[in-house]
């Protein structure tokens, strides 16, 4: 029973922050739109990732205040409870020897009509009520419930109502049934000064010619007064401890965060190609060992790469001499051929022939030599894309053309299968060109006098280019070795063609260039396929190709096991 | 005629064997060369030639063919063919920009080197009296083509006779739009289509000299992804 009417308090201030809550969510969610009420949620939750800090602050603010709270609850309760129950305890004893004192003084009347009784009642209450105790104030109220004792309430300090009527009829009924000191707290107005909370006490005080019940009534005023205070005081330090934790969290959090957020700036610049950035080194913390070890991984990085950039530049520049060096003298040679093999009708039969091959010859070594330089400026990372909006149907044209005296020498038909709108995509023409007719000169070089057929084909983000050949084929597995460098199909096999060995290796490092795909397929007897998959756009990532690898032209199409291609 | 036919032609190369083996090959063709080893001399050389041709090796002891190609320049508007061991872009563009009109890339066939260099000797100078204009109002030009000079305004603007070309061919036909492989077919002279880069460089160079704002040009306008048209009123 203690301290209801504080929890009471407790409870009803609780309702009404619930109250004043839901009245801003709901003002929220009507006074703006709900695009920006959203927004507001969706910047909220992006700042809740993003920030470390923020995240801390908020921990330790919400963790805080909730245990704060239990403990200011507690130790309100706990004051209060023991203000009560000492105010209860006085007053049980002051009532205690007013008891006393009452049924010594009462005693000397024989009956309830002796004519000095009703005189002596009113006296006695007046001396019971200036008898304050530890108890403080309180007002006496004495009367007889038994109707058969003709004895007027009475009551000091006087009241307006009956007397009785400022008796809870609970407490009432407990002291006349039961003949026992009861008590109960009250909420009463015996002064006209408002319903305030008291502590009422009932006792009987039995005289052998019945019992008069004595009631008294202590304000809780002071104690009320001293619970309001121990709540403020509470809740103010509470408050402020809060705050005051928040603040030391946010500015540790701060000390922490800071240089962990330099730490990211630096190796944003870093990986953007600052290598000459580095974190300052204050003090000898762990932060200053974090940025330390930062500065040191930079210093290592830096090295590295310096170094490999030193290696390709070393790299580039013998590629460049040797290509110069022995491009000089090829020259020369060629020309010189070029005089003996036009001048070759005057020689004998022997010479004419030497000066032939000599001339035949050096084409294949010439391709070779350009060869090789192109790979290793693949592989030294010069190699650059000059990519443009170029129409493809043109160069699938003009590269299809450039062989067309190959295929009439090897009896080939070259069929073309082009869209009828242009194709455009950002592309290097000179390369596509080059992949182009590499597939096509080896379709033509492989295809066994079997018709080629050259497919162009586009959707939205990509174009593909297929070379079908019915020749020989690949073998399984052959697919992924056809790129290899110098990879030939079958070693035994008599060459006839001057194909160095690295036109498809150059292919694909042309295809990945343009960030493209070149994929081969191919069966024993059916012939191969070869299809070149390139973006629309320059950068972007392939996801699919506008042409199947696998030909479904049902002459060549391989005997499905379970699925069609 | 046979006196046009014998055309003289300055080598600058630094390796005597090609330059021995390009004399073979140019008197066979009936051109009459003369020869120079390093960059130094090339300029001493080229005044006292007087050739209607210079072919330069880009890579030279003393002064590299690039800066021997812009002293030639600056003094003259003769066809330079470079003889290059390189094929990459930059060193093409560079060649190209220091005021090369072509190019040829070792090791080369003796034809094509032919080919190239009577392609910049061919002059069309029984040419009938035409006087064309290019441009829009104000920016106009007027091309007088047997005399082969170009004016803004009556004060003459000095081109190279290739750069001479290039604007006749967009000038003669001012609505067209002409890709980089046909002007290379008319002006160089390819009967293949080749390196687009030519023809890229080479209005670069042009628009410098003609255009009263080569950031904004507009007597030769480019059309994207297609290529190049005159600009008119």
């Amino acid at each position: 029973m203690a301290g209801t009417d504080l929890r009471h308090h407790t409870a009803r201030y609780g309702r009404r922050l619930a109250e004043w809550l839901r009245a801003v969510l709901e003002r929220a969610r009507h006074s703006r739109p709900g695009r920006l009420g959203w927004a507001a949620v969706r910047t909220g939750a992006r700042r809740w990732r993003g920030s470390l800090q923020l995240r801390i602050v908020t921990i330790t603010l919400t963790g805080s205040a909730v245990l704060v709270g239990a403990f200011g609850f507690v130790v309100a309760e706990r004051i209060t409870d023991g203000l009560v129950d000492d105010k209860l305890e006085a007053a049980l004893s002051q009532v205690e020897s007013a008891r006393y004192r009452a049924q010594s003084q009462l005693s000397v009347f024989s009956a309830d009509n002796d004519p000095g009784l009703k005189d002596t009642l009113p006296t006695l209450v007046n001396d019971l009520a200036d008898d304050v105790g530890p108890a403080g104030e309180f007002q006496v109220v004495l009367t007889a419930s038994n109707r058969k004792i003709r004895i007027d309430p009475v009551s000091r300090p006087g009241t307006s109502d009956t007397p009785t009527s400022l008796v809870p009829e609970e407490l009432a009924r407990v002291v006349v049934d039961s003949h026992v000191t009861a008590h109960q707290f009250t909420r009463a107005d015996p002064d006209d000064r408002g319903l305030r909370p008291y502590l009422a006490v009932g006792t009987p005080v039995q005289l052998h010619w019945g019992t008069l019940e004595m009631y008294y009534l202590f304000p809780l005023d002071d104690e009320v007064d001293a619970a309001e205070l121990v709540r403020n005081t509470v809740l103010i330090t509470g408050v402020a401890l809060v705050l005051l934790l928040s603040l030391i969290a946010w500015i540790v959090t701060r000390m922490v965060v800071s240089p962990v957020q330099v730490a990211a700036r630096t190796a944003q610049r870093l990986s953007a190609g600052l290598l000459h950035e580095r974190m300052s080194v204050r003090g000898e913390d762990e932060l200053a060992k974090l940025a330390s070890s930062f500065n040191q991984m930079a210093a290592n990085l830096q090295y590295q790469i310096v170094q490999l950039e030193e290696l390709s530049r070393l790299q580039r520049r013998f590629t460049s001499d040797v290509s110069h060096e022995l491009r000089t003298p090829l020259t020369t040679v060629r020309m010189a051929a070029e005089i003996l093999h036009n001048a070759r009708d005057e020689f004998s039969p022997d010479v004419a022939r030497s000066a032939e091959l000599l001339h035949d010859e050096l084409d294949r070594f010439e391709n070779l030599l350009s060869d090789l330089l192109e790979i290793s400026r693949f592989d030294a990372g010069f190699a650059q894309l000059e990519s443009e909006p170029v129409d493809l149907v043109p160069i699938v044209r003009r590269a299809v053309e450039s062989l067309l005296p190959l295929a009439r020498t090897q009896d080939v038909r070259l069929g073309l299968n082009l869209p009828a709108q242009p194709v455009i995509a950002e592309a290097d023409p000179r390369r596509v060109e080059r992949i182009l007719r590499n597939l096509i000169g080896n379709a033509v070089e492989h295809g066994d006098g079997k018709p080629v057929v050259v497919t162009l084909a586009a959707h939205d983000s990509a174009v593909g280019i297929t070379v079908r050949d019915h020749g020989v084929g690949l073998r399984p597995g052959e697919e992924k070795l056809v790129f290899n460098r110098f990879w030939r199909a079958d070693p035994s096999r008599a060459r006839q063609t001057g194909g160095t060995g690295l036109g498809l290796s150059i292919s694909l490092e042309d295809a990945r260039l343009h960030g493209g795909w070149l994929e081969a397929w191919g069966l024993v007897g059916k012939g191969s396929q070869f299809r070149l998959t390139l973006p629309c756009r320059a950068g972007d990532r392939l996801v699919s190709s506008p042409l199947p690898l696998s030909p479904d032209d049902p002459a060549a199409s391989p005997v499905p096991v379970g699925g069609v291609a | 005629m046979l006196e046009r036919m014998r055309a003289r032609v300055l080598v600058v190369d630094d390796d005597p064997a090609l330059a021995e083996m390009l004399g073979i090959v140019l008197r066979s063709e009936g051109f009459v060369p003369s020869f120079v080893a390093d960059g130094e001399r090339a300029l001493a050389a080229f005044r006292e030639t007087r050739p209607d041709i210079v072919l330069l090796d880009l890579m030279l002891p003393g002064m590299s063919g690039i800066d021997v190609c812009r002293a030639i320049r600056a003094e003259s508007g003769l066809p330079i063919v470079m003889l290059t061991a390189k094929s990459d872009t930059v060193d093409v563009v560079l060649g190209l920009e220091s005021g090369a009109d072509d190019y040829v890339v070792k090791p080369f066939k003796p034809k094509e080197l032919i080919a190239r260099m009577r392609a910049r000797l061919r002059r069309s100078e029984d040419a009938a009296p035409e006087q064309l204009t290019i441009g829009p109002a104000g920016a106009q030009l007027t091309i007088d083509v047997p005399a082969h000079t170009v004016s803004r305004n009556g004060s003459e603007i000095k081109l190279t006779p290739l750069e001479f070309d290039l604007l006749v061919a967009l000038a003669r036909k001012p609505r067209q739009v002409f890709t980089r492989e046909v002007l290379l077919e008319q002006v160089w002279g390819y009967r293949h289509a080749a390196d687009t880069r030519l023809v890229n460089v080479h209005v670069q160079r042009l628009r410098a000299k003609i255009e009263r704002d080569p950031e904004h040009p507009e007597v030769i306008l480019t059309v994207r992804g297609v290529g190049y048209k005159a600009g008119t009123g």
